[in-house]
């Protein structure tokens, strides 16, 4: 008896332990961050332009870079890969199509992030024309996230269970009526958990804005989504290695700023998910 | 209580899944007016043969489905679509499930879905599908409530009432008293026999005991064939076959 309740709590020490080991280093990066970027932390960081080669002044445009980049790659990917996934799971039949389609999600899933900026250079800066632009990067960015959108939506619609489509269908309804009223609506939260890591992707990226939106230096706002933009991944990267005598409370004040940014989009995110469980 | 003509005829009908055959040529006609109720043990082909009849077998692409059934005298599968075949001939399944919405919206789901907008008339209809599956008197003050609120019981006749409100003309209740209290069951069954007057139903039961209260006729299934169909009494009293005593006695099932 005895022997058996130490077996057990020595069985839970070691999952505890796992799980700490996962907490630790998670809560190392905030406390380092947080020490060594706190005092960059201003108005005048968050809210003006860089100065003196980004010696000084601030990451306001970075920052406003990063936000268009999410919103309007997330406008195009979200849509198109919920409309994919809602496609896949409640139409397509079992075939070799499907399956074929099935296997290129995964595999766009495995593609390294500097192919797809690669991809996006040749596509949408060289031969469509948009030019190093915020539309160039964001549509990048979008097809970098739409299998994350597709996997998590898909998944999303499949823990409805079967039984509402049945219930729906015996009440007349057609088969997108049973989509639109009867299974979406339970699916919902799911999929807005997939936004919420493609937004953590999309601004955190590097490889694929590189070549298609990314600016090195531009101390000004942009105007349109033709226009090129700073963003936080690579401005960080580049005030890191680029540029000798920058303060370090600088770099981390940035990537501060940009952990910050995605958790506030994460918590948006996570309020109208809340909302729309208590509302139902 | 009078049964009239032929409401559904059903004519050599074959369910496969793959090799498995769930139903081997079976044909039957269900009177208009009639409680018909099938017993047998599980795989006999029972369920199969209610999910035929609305066409909800059609979503399970593994079964192939032969032969001919026809609904007044209409073929369900070249006269009908299938969104209007489920409007005339409803489902109650074995388990309740309400959809995510309050009572008020269950109820009115069906209507809502083939266009109808009147607010007037789908409170009518809320009204009248309640009182007719006896649930009016214990939701009538919180119709705006989630309808997964509600006790297993009431969430059957919940899913009665949201049938009825589409005013079908068939009613295909599959064991919806399996999961069920004696005394839900018994206002589940109450329910029944009160919607005979203007229904026509078939009840799927693995109850022999409650095939014997609400039936008018009873039809034995075993393994995919039919053994035995007539009126409910001489069924229970006086079995033609073997198979059906030894079944209804409890030797087997």
């Amino acid at each position: 008896m005895r022997n058996e309740s130490l077996k057990q709590r020595l069985g839970f020490g070691v999952l505890l332990l796992a799980t700490l080991i996962v907490v630790v280093p998670v809560l190392s990066i905030l406390v380092l961050i947080l020490l060594k970027g706190w005092g960059a932390l201003s108005w005048k960081f968050l809210l003006t332009m860089p100065r003196d080669g980004m010696r000084a002044g601030g990451i306001f445009p970075a920052i406003v870079g990063t936000t268009y980049l999410v919103f309007v790659s997330i406008a195009f990917a979200l849509p198109i890969g919920v409309m994919a996934a809602v496609y896949l799971s409640e139409y397509a039949r079992d075939n070799w199509l499907t399956r074929t389609i099935n296997l290129a999600i995964i595999n766009l899933a495995g593609v390294s992030s500097v192919v797809y900026g690669l991809f996006g250079l040749s596509l949408f800066v060289i031969f469509l024309n948009f030019g190093v632009s915020i539309i160039a990067g964001a549509l990048t960015l979008g097809i970098m996230t739409l299998p994350v959108i597709i996997t998590t939506t898909r998944e999303a619609l499949r823990a409805v269970p079967h039984a509402y489509r049945e219930v729906s269908l015996s009440l007349g309804a057609s088969r997108w009526q049973t989509v639109r009223h009867a299974v979406l609506p339970r699916a919902l939260p799911g999929i807005l958990t997939g936004a919420i890591l493609s937004i953590g992707r999309v601004a955190g990226e590097t490889a694929p804005i590189l070549f298609t939106v990314a600016a090195f230096y531009l101390p000004k706002l942009p105007t349109s989504l033709s226009d090129q933009a700073m963003a936080l991944p690579y401005h960080l990267y580049v005030i890191t290695t680029q540029i000798p005598g920058i303060p370090e409370s600088y770099r981390y004040g940035t990537a501060l700023v940009l952990i910050g940014l995605v958790l506030v989009m994460n918590i948006t995110a996570g309020v109208l998910r809340a909302r729309y469980r208590k509302k139902r | 209580m009078t049964a009239g003509g032929v409401k559904i005829s059903v004519q050599d009908l074959s369910v496969t899944y793959g090799r498995v055959r769930a139903l081997k040529g079976l044909s039957i006609d269900v009177l208009d007016g009639e409680i018909l109720t099938i017993i047998g043990p599980s795989n006999s082909g029972k369920t199969s043969f209610l999910r035929c009849l609305n066409r909800l077998i059609d979503l399970d692409a593994q079964a192939k489905v032969r032969g001919r059934i026809r609904l007044d005298e209409e073929d369900i599968r070249n006269g009908l679509s299938s969104e209007d075949l489920r409007k005339r001939v409803g489902m109650i399944f074995a388990m309740p499930i309400p959809l995510p919405l309050s009572i008020r919206d269950n109820i009115t789901y069906g209507p809502r879905m083939s266009g109808q907008i009147d607010k007037a008339a789908l409170e009518r209809i809320v009204v009248e599908s309640l009182r007719a599956a006896y649930l009016w008197d214990e939701v009538r003050d919180r119709l705006g409530q989630p309808a997964q609120k509600l006790s297993g019981g009431q969430q059957q006749r919940l899913c009665i009432a949201r049938t009825l409100a589409l005013n079908p003309e068939v009613i295909l209740f599959d064991e919806p008293t399996s999961g069920l209290d004696p005394i839900s069951t018994a206002k589940v069954e109450e329910a029944m026999i009160e919607l005979r007057k203007a229904k026509t139903i078939i009840l799927v039961t693995n109850n022999t005991k409650q095939a014997a209260r609400v039936g008018s006729r009873t039809a034995f299934f075993l393994m995919g064939d039919m053994i035995e169909l007539g009126p409910t009494a001489d069924m229970f009293t006086v079995p033609r076959d073997r198979r059906t005593e030894d079944y209804i006695v409890g030797r087997f099932g």
